[in-house]
């Protein structure tokens, strides 16, 4: 490809009409420089070698656990252009909203995030308004609760740490708002814990409260299973089996992750539009400036 | 040679009619390019969008939880 490209701009660019041009006119030359070149392309061929064996020895030994590795899951955002499933995301809020924010906060994203983004502002606000907020202090110096508003973050189910804590059993449930970039394997991961939990093999003993999820480091998973069929039901209607909130709540961990994320591949797309117009022009005026000076004959007289 | 011509006597040959045309181009351009553009993401992720799918989640939100 690159070579068709090559000689036809070579032929568009440099066709010489007089027909004077003869290879005879190569005065300058480059004799006597084979032993470099040969030292430059063994120079080449070691680096590329070394940085071969460090990419090689760099790649990081994990230690082969008890684990699973989740799979690679047909992710409907895979593609380099595709955007988050709005639909999915808005229901994977639903199954947030209603299964997972009893134990987990998602203390970086706010109402005003959702709006225009899976859902209108009035929607949003309703959605606000349902928690009450600690607000103040007042004239009076007392703290106060009021009904939440779009610009307040999602209420968190725990004051804090040690409260969370202690109301697991020891066990903290993460922060959910960067869970998928947070965790090897990101969605992969996360819907498979989710749709993972089974017996222990025998011969492992579990602690009372911990449950045993394949996928889990450790295998021991203070999170009960918490996904069932029909453990919501969606809005719009979609039958909500465990795997359907599972994949609607990883595609919704993902948008809250990354809230930008269609903008961002948006702008991908157009970067690589403009610049690749840029390098088609700047690459035919190289050689339209250049095509002076490669079509020209030097000789040295006496 | 004579459209090219009367282009290059009635805008390029002159700087300021060159600037003015380089200023009004890049509006022009950059406007259909940024619509072109999204247009083209939108018909690769049609059905996927809000816009595409607003509609499924009625109007104005009539139940959400319990």
């Amino acid at each position: 490809m690159a070579a068709i490209i090559g000689r036809t701009s070579r032929q568009a660019l440099l066709v010489t009409k007089s027909g004077t041009f003869s290879p005879k006119a190569n005065f300058v030359s480059f004799k006597g420089k084979n032993g470099k070149k040969w030292v430059v392309a063994m120079v080449g061929a070691a680096t590329v070698g070394a940085v071969g064996v460090g990419a090689a020895l760099a790649t990081p030994v994990l230690a082969e656990g008890v684990e699973l590795h989740p799979p690679k899951y047909p992710w409907s955002h895979n593609g380099l252009l595709s955007a988050l499933d709005a639909a999915s995301v808005r229901r994977g809020y639903q199954v947030y909203k209603q299964v997972c924010a009893a134990c987990h906060s998602m203390e970086y994203l706010c109402y005003r995030n959702l709006v225009g983004s899976i859902m209108t502002e009035e929607e949003a606000k309703k959605d606000a308004e349902e928690v009450m907020v600690e607000d103040g202090p007042d004239e009076e110096g007392n703290m106060f609760k009021r009904p939440g508003k779009l610009s307040d973050k999602f209420p968190a189910p725990y004051a804090n740490e040690e409260a969370a804590r202690f109301a697991n059993g020891g066990s903290l449930p993460p922060d959910l708002s960067y869970i998928v970039p947070a965790r090897h394997g990101g969605e992969d991961y996360v819907f498979a814990l989710l749709t993972g939990y089974c017996e222990a093999p025998g011969g492992i003993a579990l602690r009372d409260g911990l449950y045993y999820n394949p996928y889990f480091p450790g295998g021991a998973i203070g999170m009960a299973p918490a996904l069932y069929n029909e453990v919501i039901e969606y809005e719009d209607g979609t039958p909500a089996t465990a795997s359907q909130c599972a994949k609607d709540v990883c595609i919704f961990l993902r948008w809250a992750s990354e809230p930008e994320h269609d903008i961002r591949k948006q702008m991908g797309l157009k970067a690589v539009m403009i610049f690749s117009f840029m390098l088609a022009i700047s690459y035919y005026l190289k050689r339209h400036k250049w095509s002076v000076l490669k079509s020209r004959k030097i000789a040295f007289k006496k | 040679m004579s459209f090219l011509n009367k282009v290059y006597q009635a805008v390029f040959r002159r700087t300021s009619t060159f600037a003015l045309a380089v200023v009004t181009g890049a509006f022009f351009f950059e406007r259909g390019f940024d619509q072109g553009a999204e247009a083209l993401f939108r018909y690769v992720n049609r059905g996927k969008l809000y816009e595409d799918v607003k509609h499924q989640f009625g109007g104005a939100g009539e139940e959400e939880e319990e």
